[in-house]
């Protein structure tokens, strides 16, 4: 928490603005461990009892993470859409834009490098 | 291998006592080493050095320590290139050559992890460090401690580096160390252990150098100064340090699981128990187009800044500048594969990133005509900054060309590993950034410690690096095309000979020119008095930085400036409401001293170092400190204080007393 400042670290204009997060509290930090622990137990409980095929669970669990990670954004970094958050939100944007670039390219990429490995493909001597 | 718990795998056979070039060089670092604590004790300048530079956390005096370290490591790191175009330019007449093949590895990794990590990286944001806090108008950085502490472990991984050569081996896999070859059954030395932890602990420092520089650049911008009211080099150190945010957590990772194949006999990227040591090359340049970016874009900057400045004009298309380098640092990132088209991807997929790297040159080529038409009928003088920028539009528009053709992929699989690709790296970072860093040292060297450079010495150090580029890299482009592969330690090919002498000749240039930048700031600091800059505006600047005195107060500015578009302290001049001297200051509110980043960055050292040899004690002490020091640090509640207004008030007269009445013109 911050401490009361003196006045005069605001004269010189470069005193910030606590705009680091938006409504802060005990219920949003304990509604976020619940449902993140539900949304953890989900995954495990899914692969542990073999409730579906493979095919069916891998693009669950990913959904069920992909949820999570809304939840901790939403209750644990506060992030909404209030002016102050503009930064934040921006930042979010470029790290999603940079992540889905590099999973999507990497999985792209490794893809095609196993087609091209396959027994079929290589060239014949 | 046996080992002992006290010392893991270190014993005295370790020290290449047999190999006199490294004990020559041994040798010259520790006489080196020695003279440095015999001085700073003759002088009884420990205290100073302390109190003045080790627990500082003044921005300027950090950058100042990253570029002090980027030159010594640039000695180095030339050290490493002489050796290897003389081991070339010998060993290709049919006769061995005087290094063996395991050391000649070495040297040509240890000259590409130190040219980018610790000779252009230190560099690049030393500069950034002395510059864009006062182009912002702000008196230090967003975390002043944190700015200390990405120095120190930035720092302590040039040391492993070094200590490298002592004690034990540097990896010889490559400046990017790919597996299989990094892997423990075909590196079981701990060249590739020292790599791994020297990039990690530097890697955290440039990673909270990024966090740092943004909410800098974010936060604390003068009142008045939008956006696009920032000098274009605040905008490239934005775009630069985002890049650091995005890439560099990618490199750490990387490293990581190569670390955890090593240390755990993991499997990620060995060929059996389902590793794939493509997916290593895949990943390491996702951050490592990134990092070249990270390196050239902030030397946009410089040259966009000197341009301004020695034009007497404001840059032409600003905003097409920004909107550029914005499109740079997205296109950056969907452009990783052309660093391994050969690797085996379909059609579909080189197309696809051949095409994205095409398409880089275009924001590229709009920077070219802005700098061009900056100059174009403007009063250009034809200072050092200036013939560097010169330099650097020929010289990059070569390496951006012969880049543009090894993006076509069938192209690609021709020259991929040869020499050309050599050449053409060298092209743009030789022209790019360190005629970039080139410009930047001698454009803001009377800023950051209030005396010129020799500019004789400048010109010299200029036309030696541009004509020693030339005579050594066109040869190389030329063995190229004729076949000549990276890396090779010895050659037979005949026909290769005289290229190969060329290219040594042009090395040694190159040579002179570093050996004039050394003696120019020897002999600048013995002159200068009557290289003094007493107007804190040498240079007839366009940018806040040059609103201060030089070197700038501690504090930088005594008010902060009001700023109401680009080129603020043009304008302030034009209308005669440059900074004077005042009746009466405020106090201003600075950040303490602290010694805690300098403690963990020493930490930093011993943890590499114990964990390179599986000294797990030394380990887990050196980690339990930093983590001690960290902990403590955040209960150090007293970490500000108030410049008294008198102090204010004094520091701006002595300033004010000394300058030229008729300064606003």
């Amino acid at each position: 928490m911050t401490k009361p400042v003196d006045k005069h670290e605001f004269e010189d204009g470069h005193a910030f603005e606590d705009t680091g997060s938006g409504h802060v509290t005990v219920k949003s930090y304990l509604v976020g461990f619940v449902l993140s622990v539900i949304l953890t137990a989900v995954p495990f409980w899914l692969v542990m009892t073999h409730a579906a095929p493979a095919g069916v669970l891998i693009p669950a669990i990913i959904a069920v993470g992909v949820v999570q990670i809304g939840v901790h954004l939403k209750c644990f970094l506060h992030m909404d859409r209030s002016a102050s958050q503009i930064w934040n939100n921006a930042a979010f944007v470029f790290a999603a834009i940079i992540v889905g670039i590099l999973i999507v390219g990497s999985l792209w990429i490794m893809y095609h490098l196993n087609m091209n490995m396959m027994p079929g493909m290589m060239p014949v001597e | 291998m046996n080992e002992s718990f006290l010392f893991g795998k270190l014993t005295l056979d370790a020290i290449p006592f047999h190999e006199p070039i490294i004990m020559g060089a041994v040798g010259g670092m520790v006489l080196a080493g020695l003279a440095v604590v015999g001085a700073l004790t003759y002088f009884k300048a420990w205290k100073l050095l302390w109190d003045e530079w080790l627990t500082s956390v003044d921005h300027k005096k950090i950058g100042i320590m990253y570029i002090i370290l980027a030159l010594v490591m640039l000695l180095r790191g030339f050290a490493d290139a002489l050796m290897m175009r003389s081991q070339q330019a010998i060993a290709s007449a049919g006769a061995a050559g005087y290094l063996p093949p395991e050391h000649f590895d070495q040297v040509f990794t240890a000259h590409g992890v130190i040219m980018i990590f610790f000779m252009a990286m230190p560099f690049v944001i030393g500069l950034m460090n002395i510059v864009m806090p006062l182009q912002i108008g702000a008196r230090d950085v967003a975390f002043p401690y944190l700015n200390s502490l990405s120095f120190w472990l930035t720092a302590a991984g040039a040391m492993l580096v070094n200590i490298s050569l002592a004690i034990g081996e540097f990896a010889h896999a490559g400046w990017l160390a790919y597996p299989p070859l990094s892997e423990l059954p075909f590196s079981p030395g701990v060249g590739v252990d020292y790599y791994i932890w020297a990039l990690q602990i530097s890697g955290i420092g440039t990673l909270l150098t990024g966090v740092n520089f943004i909410t800098t650049i974010l936060k604390m911008r003068a009142p008045g100064m939008k956006l696009m009211h920032m000098p274009i080099f605040t905008w490239t150190t934005l775009c630069a340090n985002m890049l650091i945010v995005a890439a560099f957590p990618i490199l750490t990772v990387t490293l990581a699981m190569l670390g955890l194949d090593r240390y755990f006999g993991m499997h990620f990227f060995t060929h059996d128990g389902g590793g794939n040591p493509m997916m290593y090359v895949n990943l390491i340049w996702a951050w490592g187009h990134p990092e070249v970016y990270i390196l050239v874009i902030p030397c946009f900057g410089i040259y966009s800044e000197v341009v301004a400045t020695f034009s007497g004009k404001s840059l032409f298309g600003y905003k097409s500048m920004v909107y550029a380098t914005m499109c740079i640092t997205v296109l950056s990132f969907i452009v990783w594969l052309h660093h391994f088209f050969t690797m085996g991807s379909g059609a579909k997929v080189n197309a696809f990133f051949g095409i994205t790297t095409m398409i880089i040159s275009i924001p590229t080529g709009v920077k070219i005509f802005n700098w061009l038409f900056t100059m174009y009928r403007g009063r250009v003088r034809l200072e050092v900054p200036v013939l560097w920028t010169i330099g650097f539009i020929i010289t990059f528009a070569i390496g951006g060309m012969t880049g543009v053709l090894m993006a076509v992929p069938p192209a690609d699989f021709v020259l991929h590993n040869s020499l050309f690709l050599i050449a053409h790296f060298h092209n743009a970072i030789i022209g790019g950034v360190v005629f970039g860093v080139m410009a930047g040292f001698s454009y803001w060297f009377p800023k950051a410690t209030g005396f010129k450079l020799d500019p004789f010495l400048g010109k010299v150090s200029f036309w030696s690096w541009f004509i020693g580029f030339y005579i050594a890299f066109m040869p190389i482009y030329a063995l190229g095309l004729m076949g000549m592969t990276r890396r090779l330690a010895h050659v037979d090919n005949p026909v290769w000979h005289a290229y190969l002498i060329v290219a040594a000749v042009g090395a040694v240039i190159i040579g002179v020119g570093i050996a004039a930048t050394v003696l120019q700031v020897v002999l600048s600091i013995v002159r200068r008095d009557k290289l003094k800059d007493t107007t804190g505006d040498p240079w007839n600047g366009r940018t806040l930085e040059w609103a201060t005195s030089s070197p700038p107060a501690f504090y930088n500015f005594a008010n902060v400036p009001v700023v109401k578009g680009i080129d603020a302290f043009w304008t302030m001049k034009q209308e005669g409401k440059a900074p004077k001297l005042e009746p009466s200051y405020a106090k201003i509110h600075m950040p303490k001293n602290t010694g805690t980043g300098f403690i963990i960055g020493i930490l930093s050292i011993g943890l590499g170092f114990a964990l390179t040899w599986h000294i797990w004690w030394m380990a887990a002490g050196a980690f339990l400190a930093m983590v001690g020091m960290t902990i403590w640090h955040s209960f150090d509640e007293h970490r500000d204080w108030f410049v008294p207004s008198e102090t204010v008030a004094r520091t701006e007269a002595l300033h004010f007393g000394v300058k030229a009445p008729e300064v606003v013109q």
